[in-house]
């Protein structure tokens, strides 16, 4: 499986991903200056997280107009894989490949911690190796998580099976006080309609190593892998 | 313009001081090179109170490569591997634009890392506050926090430790001391100087604005009413813009292309072009019209003194500028070619061909030293003759244990820590909460630990005494994380130095924490000193903060402070005493800011390093914790549950040891180079053996186990409840106004 992580300006989470799909997956990597437009032929696009153009205007924002978004575009109309995480689920709904949008987290506050989350859909390149309702635990990093989308844009979000991941407690529980940002739902992490474009607040490439904690993350590398 | 004795005091600089810059030229300067002058002059940039002082510290070592003078120190951990390291106050412009002056306090430390070559890794910060009951206090924590975080996320750089506290005597003068850690192979290294004539100067990053024009000279006053008239003074933050600079910074040295390379930080274009010129025994010549600006009109004297943040200066090796400007595009950052080095000694500016300035570059950077009068405070004898016995011992333990770990200088800083991103990179082993953070060198098996620490307190009650605890202190930190402490850097935050007592104060310190560093053999690599730390109400308790790192050749070896499995036998290693001098419980419990300071034994400290290096590394213990503010009974409780912030359970233990002397005093008073550690039953024989080798003083003061905390004929507490009160309180009292 060859991954092609995009780096932006700002982009701060591009070597975390390097290191835990290079290092510790042992899968091979490009990085993908924004300016280019050659994705280099990969099977899974990587949109990492971090501050892309320092935030400005809005979260990802400015990023959906680099050079490489067409290329990545064309890339996943053809069914390629495509995961934003953090800044990129945020780039991914700027530029509306996901639907809904990221808001300032309910109390305004950046927050950094560790979360559980439910994987409610396994029936998803990314999520194949994990168990139905089985509960990850990885950490969040970010002011702007709290997922919103109308009534009816949830409706359609929930009959087909594209909400894959919920913030929930330590026994898979959807509560509010597991909610970390005031997410509608709980929402963390949701794909597209053809289930190939996947956006999600926490990180998993931070938990990839025993050393760093957990190592739920690399669940995920792996379904990715096995698609 | 004519230079009147009232534009020369305007500009901070005192008649005899304006008489040598005239004797140095032989001439009257003008306008512009008076500007120039006086802010390469103030305190802030040249030290002229504290140089003579600073010059005693021990700065050498073996593992020392880069000791004071340069943008920061540089340790040797082994393996090619080097860690570079420094910490910076920016303290005045917290105080009056908080969001702000704390940004740009981050953006300006990391500056002084990567301009190193090195990649940082990490930020540290201490901070000091007013009381939170007072809004303002509540204020400027909202700032600093939101300033700091909003900078070190943007540019992915964790912040993973610190420490924050809270007294009246900030109230005016809140502390914003801002630490950075990188790391970078020995090749890699490179400096701050300017060699080869002809060679071109490059100005890099942000466009240059009327922002922060006399920052320095500002921060060498004291805080007043009209300190809020000089906002213009703090410089904007842009982290975006720094995050750039640091890639494209970092790509030109790989790449090596520049002979040297100096960030504007105080005192802007000055200062670096001064100063790499003086460092390499060169001259420099510019051409601020050639400088890219954001705003119209701006004259010389405003280019050069403005301190517009996320700029560069370097030298390019001869051939290199096409390359260096094509990796600048590449960012998209600014990039202009505004001079060259000479050979005259000289700094020369020029504006529109019209020549502005002309002076030795070397005067600059050779600002007066002065020696300044002291004078014991009086107040230390009174602190002297404080008598415990006054003190009646209380009887409610358990309520008094609660106060103190519910009190803001104690309590959990998961608020505050929560705000920043302590884990990008995927270095950071050990998360805030514990004793020291410890990060990993992903390219070695290697561990960087690292603390920072300080107690105005102690300091206040007895200056010498105060700054050897305060280097011993943060040593310990490190010590208990399993790391052998290599290094340090420091902060030394101050009221007016110009005033007897307080420079007694600072002398003193100085001392003391000189003393320490030779005792414990750890060099003194750089640091920053920041005066003037006063308004109306006083100066600030005398308040060193040292930032010291250690090594830990097998990361997988660390240790963190929380007890771990029911059934583990607690030692506590150092003397069980009843003294309650200057005791956060004294101050929180019985209002009193007083007695005598503890003191501490240096060579015990070393022994007691080497003997927690010794346990770490055979794998023997299952924790260690240093007792700290609020004494044994705070520790202890702090191993029962700070694990929970990383996942982990929390677990209650049973007291019971031989003491004698007040109950208040065992429970709360701070003696110093005491830790608690826990381990396997089965492992006692070698432990016993190992801790008197190295002639230390234990004893075994319980188990771990239960879900209460059971302090026998004291405490009884479910550890649930009491981590209830540790984690909330500070949120709690940030939100209320300080009620708890």
């Amino acid at each position: 499986m060859r991954f092609s992580i995009i780096v932006f300006p700002g982009s701060n989470c591009d070597h975390d991903c390097e290191y835990a799909i290079r290092q510790v997956l042992k899968n091979p990597v490009e990085m993908i200056w924004h300016k280019n437009t050659d994705l280099k032929n990969p099977d899974c696009v990587v949109i990492p997280g971090g501050f892309s153009y320092g935030d400005y205007l809005r979260t990802g924002a400015i990023a959906r107009f680099s050079p490489i978004m067409e290329s990545i575009f064309n890339f996943a109309n053809k069914g390629g894989l495509v995961i934003g995480i953090c800044n990129g689920f945020q780039i991914l709904c700027e530029a509306q490949f996901l639907p809904g949008v990221l808001l300032k987290n309910k109390n305004l506050r950046f927050v950094c911690r560790n979360t559980y989350v439910r994987v409610d859909e396994v029936d998803t390149p990314f999520t194949n190796q994990c168990k139905n309702s089985s509960v990850l635990s990885m950490p969040i990093a970010h002011g702007e998580g709290n997922f919103f989308i109308d009534e009816e844009g949830l409706k359609k979000l929930e009959d087909q099976h594209q909400i894959i991941m919920r913030y929930c407690n330590s026994k898979g529980q959807i509560t509010d006080e597991s909610n970390p940002n005031g997410s509608l739902k709980n929402i963390a992490g949701i794909c597209n309609q053809a289930r190939n474009i996947f956006g999600l607040m926490p990180h998993p490439e931070r938990v990839c190593e025993k050393e760093l904690g957990g190592i739920d993350g690399q669940l995920i590398w792996q379904s990715i892998s096995n698609s | 313009m004519k230079i009147t004795p009232q534009l020369i005091q305007d500009h901070g600089l005192k008649p005899d001081e304006y008489e040598r810059i005239v004797q140095i030229l032989g001439r009257e300067p003008n306008l512009t090179e008076l500007g120039v002058y006086s802010v390469m002059w103030s305190e802030h940039c040249g030290y002229k109170h504290s140089r003579a002082l600073l010059k005693k510290l021990p700065t050498q070592g073996k593992k020392v490569l880069q000791g004071p003078g340069e943008n920061a120190g540089i340790l040797d951990v082994g393996n090619g591997w080097a860690v570079v390291f420094k910490i910076e106050s920016h303290n005045h412009p917290s105080a009056v634009e908080p969001y702000q002056g704390a940004a740009t306090g981050v953006g300006g430390i990391l500056r002084d890392i990567f301009t190193m070559g090195a990649r940082p890794i990490a930020i540290l910060n201490a901070l000091r506050f007013g009381p939170l009951s007072n809004l303002k206090s509540r204020q400027l924590l909202t700032g600093v926090i939101r300033g700091i975080a909003d900078y070190g996320n943007c540019m992915g750089i964790p912040t993973v430790a610190g420490e924050v506290s809270f007294d009246d005597s900030y109230l005016d003068n809140c502390l914003v001391n801002a630490m950075c850690v990188g790391v970078i192979r020995h090749d890699k290294i490179i400096k701050g100087v300017a060699s080869g004539v002809e060679n071109s100067v490059i100005y890099i990053g942000a466009t240059t604005g009327r922002d922060g024009i006399h920052g320095a000279t500002f921060a060498s006053t004291e805080i007043s009413e009209k300190s809020q008239e000089k906002r213009s003074a703090v410089q904007v933050a842009d982290p975006f813009m720094e995050k750039l600079l640091m890639e494209a910074t970092l790509e030109l040295i790989e790449k090596n292309l520049l002979i040297g390379i100096q960030d504007m930080g105080a005192a802007g274009l000055t200062c670096s072009t001064c100063e790499m010129a003086s460092r390499g025994n060169m001259g420099i010549e510019i051409d601020v019209s050639k400088v890219p600006l954001r705003e119209l009109k701006m004259n010389p004297y405003e280019i050069l003194l403005s301190e517009s943040q996320e700029r560069m200066l370097l030298v390019a090796k001869p051939g290199c500028e096409a390359e260096i400007h094509s990796i600048l595009k590449k960012w998209d950052l600014n990039a202009a070619t505004i001079g060259k080095v000479t050979e005259t000694g000289l700094m020369v500016v020029k504006h529109e061909g019209e020549k502005v300035v002309e002076v030795p570059a070397q005067s600059l950077t050779d600002p007066p030293m002065y020696h300044p009068q002291k004078l014991e405070p009086a107040f230390l004898a009174e602190y002297r003759s404080f008598r415990e016995s006054s003190i009646p011992v209380p009887t409610n333990f358990n309520q008094i244990l609660l106060r103190l770990l519910a009190d803001p200088t104690i309590a959990s800083k998961q608020f505050i820590y929560q705000q920043y991103d302590h884990m990008v990179q995927t270095n950071t082993i050990v998360l805030p909460g514990s004793d020291a953070a410890v990060l990993r060198i992903k390219e070695t098996n290697q561990g960087l630990a690292m603390s920072v620490d300080g107690n105005g307190i102690y300091c206040l009650l007895n200056p010498y005494e105060g700054g050897k605890i305060a280097v011993a202190e943060a040593a310990r930190n490190v010590a208990c994380s399993g790391a052998v402490p290599i290094g340090l850097t420091n902060c030394l935050n101050f009221g007016n130095p110009e005033k007897p007592e307080v420079f007694y104060m600072f002398e003193k310190v100085v001392e003391g924490m000189s003393d320490a560093s030779v005792a414990l053999e750890i060099p003194i690599t750089g640091g920053n000193v920041s005066f003037y730390n006063e308004s109306q109400l006083g100066p600030i308790d005398p308040t060193p903060i040292i930032g010291v790192i250690g090594v830990l050749d097998d990361v997988s070896k660390h240790v963190t402070q929380w007890f771990k499995k029911s059934g583990d036998l607690i030692y506590l290693i150092g003397e069980v005493n009843d003294l309650i001098g200057g005791s956060r419980y004294l101050q929180v419990v019985h209002g009193k800011k007083t007695g005598i300071c503890p003191t501490i034994d240096l060579k015990n400290a070393k022994l007691l390093y080497q003997c927690l290096n010794e346990l770490a590394n055979k794998r023997l213990i299952q924790s260690a914790h240093d007792c700290s503010e609020g004494g044994l009974a705070v520790a202890i409780s702090e191993c029962c549950f700070t694990g929970i912030a990383c996942g982990k359970p929390l677990i209650g233990a049973k007291i019971n040891m031989a003491w004698h002397g007040r109950m208040d005093g065992i429970l709360f008073g701070e003696s110093q180079s005491r830790v608690l550690i826990s381990f396997s039953p089965q492992e006692k024989k070698l432990v016993d053996q190992i801790l008197s080798t190295y002639g230390m003083t234990f004893q075994q003061i319980g188990v771990v186990g239960g879900s209460q905390l059971l302090i026998e004929q004291a405490v009884q507490i479910d550890v649930e409840y009491i981590a209830e009160q540790f984690f909330s309180s500070l949120e709690h009292q940030v939100n209320s106004g300080g009620k708890a």
